[in-house]
């Protein structure tokens, strides 16, 4: 296939788009799909049948929307019409809907519809998520339809290697893993790697809790990680890609595995990519569910078919990585960030966000907030806008007490830090880090050293074992915790833990024992308070912890001497 | 082969570019702990005690596992260093049984010598205690799961020297385990060749002789470089 097919097919499915009347875009996503989008989109299509609509209406699955906890979701298109979206819809209200639409006098109905103009929506920059919720992840036409594989048949045509590489460093685009280095460096050291044979990586292994951002590009728009590992591999003169998917991600993986077949047997990949002479093949690694995978040393061990272990750098990848190979490995979040760069252009991109980062983040907004979902957001936009006009603030009058980013590598920020904004460089000056886009927010019901231990014990269980640092210490930070909240802990421990932290932040191999300590270090450092009521005076001030560790008469007499304490307080006073 | 100027300590070195940070301190004489690492076998960087700080890296660096740098400065014992270490040790004296007064490499063991070195004479964080089990199935050597530090020196040696690959690991974190023969008993390994080199490389009382007692077991890291060399030189042939 060339440049003018690709056209010819765009043209067509949108020709065939604008055909229907009505269309009914289904979110069959993992969030969706969990709370019964299936039924929901097997309701539209009997109805269709029933009433014989086919060819005014259509309905298509299509990947993520954005507000997961509203879901299922379903957007009515209508020509010459604001576009509809129902929350909660229901196999019953699928009908309804399908009903008032396909009328002649089309009117929406006026249950269980999202206003148009709700911030959840508006303070959204969707670059990476253009597509998500509009087009069908498992139909190559859908892509293209929306300018899809046109950035890849650009930077072939009309591109040097060296000419998109500089494009990418132009835009300022950095790594969208959590560390943040510069992409386009890494894609020119990998360029500049003597050898023939070189790889791709696009990791998709991301193991935060409550962090989906990765596998909703994966089932949304998985063309769009192909085409940026297609435009990688032009630009630093590799042949071979690999997506590893993390194991918990079936539906991900299958339609990327479909993805990769249609784009094949268009010619899209393979030996000779639109029609050019450079050839590029992807396959997909799964994993088997280790949270360590996600680092790169780790990963590529884990491809290679080894225990997934990091090994020590340098040598980095893009010097030695898979099988001794240059390797250029990317989370798939970025490869999402390259179609639109080399479309719009560098400068197009350099004009979101701030001035050191670049561009647009996804965050998968979760805890205590009114509506949690993904969503994408410009750089440097202050974390209150997102909890509070995004998120819709916390539910149930309680109080914001700590936003939780980064995951089990980053940290809490508290109330006082909630006009920060939200780029690498502030969310590092506060002990947290970008990560990869986790966003926990956390109410005043929230324990903060027993959220501390939840990480820690995560870390703990997903330590590989190989460097004494993380595998000891994180066993040896959990008990103390667990010390902590159980009131048996003292204030030495306290001395204790600061040090074992920072001891285990300097020497452990990987990121992940190196950023294990985040979570309690920030915890440490702004809610010291927390964890001196626990030891001092045997209370936690959120109600969560049990003093189980405490002799029952100490507690007493604890409890007594606070009591008595409260109540001088309020005299004095 | 060229050969590279750096400052260890202060002091002004030459070594060969090719040339790990290890070798080139341990040739000036300077004394750094190491665990894992094992003349004749590939490096892990796992047990972290010969970190060193590098000038113009913010990072510590395992001297075991950094190549050699023109120009580079580095120190060895700085006073982070040597906390940093002490608390290495005392976290691996935690993590398993180690019964010093009960083992059969009491007096010789590596561990031991390491901890003793470092001035680590009592440990300020909780001893887990696991329930570890013992490998007495093989007929000339035992496993004894409870002084396993983990440094893999036998999973590697078996691999890279003998060959066999009986030996690997199991499990993640401090579960992680040593396993024979894919996690079948020692003595059932029709892989295992009773050559004995994971028993002499391993530092602690992990791996020993049958019927050696408290005290008894000494190792012999010698004959590692002996195969090698002789290999390396066609001494032998087979």
């Amino acid at each position: 296939m060339n440049r003018e097919e690709l056209q010819v097919i765009g043209e067509r499915e949108r020709e065939k788009q604008q055909s229907y009347r009505c269309r009914i875009l289904c979110c069959a996503s993992t969030p969706c799909l969990s709370s019964g989008a299936t039924a929901v989109i097997e309701t539209f299509k009997e109805v269709i049948k029933e009433f014989d609509l086919e060819a005014e209406v259509t309905v298509t699955s299509t990947g993520c929307m954005g507000p997961c906890s509203r879901g299922p979701l379903v957007t009515v298109q209508m020509n010459g019409q604001q576009d509809v979206i129902y929350e909660h819809v229901t196999p019953e209200l699928a009908r309804d809907i399908a009903l008032a639409h396909a009328a002649p006098e089309a009117k929406p109905l006026d249950r269980n519809v999202l206003p148009a103009d709700l911030p959840f929506f508006n303070k959204q920059k969707k670059v990476v998520l253009a597509n998500s919720g509009l087009i069908d992840p498992t139909r190559l036409e859908s892509y293209v339809a929306r300018d899809g594989y046109s950035a890849l048949a650009h930077a072939l045509r009309e591109m040097t290697p060296t000419e998109v590489c500089e494009e990418v460093i132009r835009s300022g685009l950095r790594g969208r893993g959590g560390a943040g280095y510069p992409a386009g460096l890494k894609w020119d050291l990998v360029r500049k790697a003597p050898g023939d044979k070189k790889y791709i990586i696009a990791n998709g292994d991301e193991g935060d809790p409550g962090a989906y951002m990765d596998r909703t590009l994966m089932e949304s728009d998985p063309h769009r990680i192909l085409e940026g590992m297609a435009i990688a591999g032009y630009a630093v003169g590799a042949d071979q890609g690999f997506v590893y998917v993390r194991g918990e991600y079936p539906i991900a993986a299958k339609r990327l595995e479909n993805a990769i077949r249609m784009a094949e047997r268009r010619g899209l990949l393979g030996s000779r990519v639109l029609d050019s002479p450079f050839g590029f093949r992807i396959d997909i690694r799964i994993g088997a569910g280790a949270f360590v995978c996600g680092e790169e040393t780790a990963l590529m061990a884990s491809i290679m078919g080894r225990r997934g272990q990091p090994w020590p750098r340098p040598p980095y990848p893009a010097q030695k990585g898979l099988w001794g190979l240059p390797t250029l490995i990317n989370n798939v979040e970025t490869f999402g960030n390259i179609a639109p760069i080399i479309s719009h252009g560098a400068d197009w991109f350099g004009a979101i966000g701030t001035e050191k980062s670049k561009g647009t983040k996804i965050f998968a907004l979760a805890g205590t907030v009114e509506t949690t979902g993904l969503i994408e957001v410009p750089m440097g936009i202050s974390l209150r806008d997102i909890v509070f006009e995004i998120g819709g603030g916390i539910p149930n009058d309680r109080q914001f007490k700590a936003a939780q980013t980064g995951g089990p590598s980053g940290g809490c920020i508290p109330t006082d830090h909630l006009d920060t904004p939200v780029d690498y460089e502030s969310l590092g000056a506060l002990g947290s880090i970008m990560g990869s886009g986790g966003l926990v927010v956390m109410d005043d019901t929230s324990c903060m050293p027993d959220v501390a231990k939840f990480f820690m014990e995560f870390c703990m269980e997903e330590s590989c074992g190989k460097c004494v640092p993380c595998r000891v210490g994180t066993v040896q930070l959990h008990r103390i915790l667990e010390h902590v909240t159980d009131g048996s802990a003292t204030l030495d421990d306290l001395d204790r833990l600061e040090e074992l932290c920072v001891m285990m932040k300097e020497t452990s191999l990987c990121g992940l024992g190196q950023s294990a300590p985040n979570p309690l270090l920030s915890t440490l450092k702004y809610f010291r308070e927390e964890y001196e009521a626990h030891i001092t005076n045997h209370t936690c001030p959120a109600g969560k912890c049990t003093m189980f560790g405490v002799p029952p008469l100490q507690l007493t007499r604890d409890l007594l001497r606070n009591t008595l304490q409260a109540k001088n307080d309020t005299e004095v006073s | 082969m060229s050969v590279v100027t750096l400052h260890i300590n202060d002091e002004i070195v030459s070594a060969r570019s090719d040339q790990k940070l290890l070798e080139v301190i341990r040739e000036q004489g300077i004394e750094i702990p190491t665990l894992c690492h094992m003349d004749g076998i590939s490096e892990l960087g796992g047990c972290r005690l010969c970190l060193v700080e590098v000038k113009g890296s913010n990072r510590l660096l395992a001297a075991c596992v950094t190549p050699v740098q023109e120009g580079m400065s580095v120190y060895t014992h700085s006073e982070r260093l040597v906390n940093y270490r002490h608390i290495t040790m005392e976290l691996l004296l935690s993590e398993r049984n180690h019964t010093c007064a009960v083992c059969v490499m009491n007096g010789h063991c590596e561990l031991q010598y390491e901890a003793a070195e470092l001035g680590v004479d009592h440990v300020r964080y909780e001893y887990m205690t696991p329930d570890l089990p013992i490998d007495a199935s093989h007929s000339k050597f035992t496993l004894d799961h409870n002084r396993c530090i983990l440094c893999m020196r036998c999973v590697r040696v078996c691999d890279e020297v003998e060959g066999a690959h009986t030996l690997d690991v199991m499990g993640r974190g401090t579960n992680s385990r040593i396993i024979t023969a894919l996690n079948r008993p020692w003595g059932d390994s029709i892989s295992c060749t009773k050559c004995g080199k994971c028993v002499q490389v391993c530092p602690t009382g992990a791996l020993f002789e049958k019927g050696s007692s408290v005290g008894e077991m000494e190792k012999r890291h010698a004959f590692l470089s002996w195969i090698l060399n002789g290999r390396e030189r066609k001494e032998w042939h087979w």
